[in-house]
């Protein structure tokens, strides 16, 4: 199970604040359990969005958003609504907007912030990697992990280290930003990375204790 | 207080301040140099070269442990500079420190009197001796100028008051021979932020060939980019070390060209100050100044630089 929390809701209508026309995408799984996803909070964000004045073009729950092939089958049906949006909610972890992102080659914001693994990971079998680093900025970097694919998890923009878009660290490793940049360039989106991020808030990432009490964090200590 | 006291304080503050930004302001070409602390608790070899470039160079850098490399530090080496009269360029990279580190080491530096700071990203630490050290980078490059932009202010990253603020002459890196398109663009956006978190000048990663630097250059001047850019030279001393740079030190490219220069000569020194007189010559009217990486041959800089006529 992968614990998520959703974002306060300010944070996402600050964050969609450009966007007019929203598709939202919520995934069925480990969402669903923690209480993160599902028809309730999926709703609840709906309708706050709504009374900002925001279209929803669309919900759709998907049963795991870190499979891409399943994402790319489901959306089949909404597609045409899907593109005349301006962009898609998603509401997963790290993992899911990562695996939307790709899969649906639109800026994709994320609605929660992903906070432990808790030893397992879903149905994810892809190349996305999540941090869990409790503070996702997916839509920014067009979907692709400034923590996980850039070693030096640098939020601004590449170091100068990079050779023939290879990692200092690795010559058969790519640059995690010649990805962003390549994929944003891609989305017509370069513009995002002029954007000031300020320093990751490590406190974030620490589990809250009532994600700690659940038994979906200690399995074994309580059964219900 | 009376009057003789007033003004001996004020040639202590004048001393203070940072020459650089006094010779970039005045837009006269300016030249810095640097030295790499050693590996061990010793000065002898800092001074050595410090006398050097003691009169003839407008700042000396200190890197700080250069290619992930534990040495002596960069604050300690900065503060002995500032002391023999040098106006020492404190290098900052966010690879071993976190933020409370980083701020404090910048307060420190300030209270000894260091007044410039080059604000760094840092190698990774597998480039280096201690491959096994854990990688910090708490802030990147462009968060700790915004830092230091908030010391300035009074504040920390915190937002809480401090007692005194700092002021520096802030500057950063640029790489303007980036070999991809998308590298190129990453770097020019990447510049961007930096000024608008307060970088005040750049140097720019080591520059082998004037028509590359050339297409920078123009490119920035398109962006509107206005601020003083020193130009970056290494100093080749062998063909063999060029060859090791293309292997091993990200982001440094040295042209074949350049190499077989080398390698038809026996009298590596007069060609090593050959090929940096030809190229700063070549670049020294697209910019503000140079930066001269010696790497231990920073005897020939006084050549160097009286070639240029800047001596």
């Amino acid at each position: 199970m992968i614990l998520t929390e959703q974002k306060p809701l300010p944070e996402i209508v600050e964050k969609l604040k450009n966007e007019k026309k929203i598709f939202i995408l919520s995934c069925e799984g480990c969402p669903e359990g923690a209480d993160t996803g599902g028809a309730a909070a999926v709703n609840n964000i709906k309708s706050e969005l709504e009374k900002e004045g925001k279209i929803i073009t669309g919900v759709m729950p998907i049963d795991f958003l870190c499979q891409k092939s399943l994402i790319k089958s489901r959306v089949r049906v909404k597609l045409n609504d899907i593109k005349s949006s301006d962009a898609v909610l998603v509401v997963a972890c790290g993992l899911g907007v990562q695996a939307s992102t790709e899969a649906l080659g639109k800026i994709c914001y994320p609605a929660l912030n992903t906070k432990t693994f808790g030893g397992v990971t879903g149905m994810w079998q892809g190349t996305e990697r999540c941090d869990a680093c409790g503070d996702c900025v997916l839509e920014y970097t067009g979907g692709i992990c400034p923590y996980t694919a850039c070693p030096k998890k640098l939020l601004n923009g590449a170091c100068a280290g990079q050779s023939n878009g290879k990692c200092e660290t690795d010559p058969e490793r790519d640059c995690g930003w010649e990805l962003i940049y390549k994929r944003l360039e891609k989305l017509g989106q370069l513009d995002r990375l002029y954007k000031f991020i300020e320093p990751r808030n490590y406190k974030k990432m620490l589990p809250s204790p009532e994600i700690r009490k659940t038994n979906l964090w200690a399995l074994d200590e309580e059964v219900v | 207080m009376t009057s003789e006291i007033l003004n001996k304080k004020n040639e202590k503050a004048a001393k203070l301040e940072s020459s650089l930004k006094d010779v970039l302001e005045k837009g006269k070409f300016a030249v810095t140099c640097e030295i790499g602390p050693p590996k061990g608790a010793e000065d002898e070899e800092i001074i050595a070269t410090a006398k050097i470039l003691k009169g003839i160079v407008d700042g000396v850098n200190v890197t700080d442990l250069q290619s992930s490399v534990m040495r002596l530090g960069s604050l300690a080496t900065c503060h002995i500079l500032k002391d023999m009269g040098i106006d020492p360029i404190f290098q900052v990279t966010c690879r071993d420190r976190n933020r409370l580190a980083l701020q404090s080491d910048l307060l420190s530096a300030y209270v000894l009197g260091i007044r410039n700071i080059l604000a760094l990203t840092g190698d990774y630490p597998t480039t280096g001796d201690h491959p096994g050290a854990e990688p910090v980078f708490d802030l990147d490059s462009v968060q700790l100028l915004w830092a230091i932009k908030r010391l300035e202010e009074g504040y920390d990253m915190a937002g809480k008051e401090l007692s005194k603020k700092p002021s520096f002459f802030k500057g950063a890196v640029v790489n303007p021979g980036s070999d991809t398109e998308a590298a190129f663009g990453l770097q020019l956006i990447k510049m961007q932020k930096k000024i608008d978190q307060g970088a005040q000048f750049f140097q720019t990663q080591a520059v082998f060939d004037a028509e590359s630097f050339e297409r920078f250059m123009d490119r920035i001047s398109k962006m509107n980019i206005r601020v003083p850019i020193i130009v970056g030279v290494i100093l080749l001393k062998s063909e063999r070390m060029a060859n090791y740079m293309n292997k091993f030190v990200p982001g440094v490219c040295v042209p074949e060209s350049v190499i077989k220069k080398m390698e038809q000569t026996e009298d590596k020194a007069s060609m090593c100050i050959e090929i940096a007189t030809e190229l700063i010559n070549k670049v020294k009217p697209m910019c503000a100044g140079v930066h001269i990486q010696a790497l231990g041959w920073e005897r020939h800089v006084p050549t160097i630089l009286k070639n240029l006529d800047l001596l």
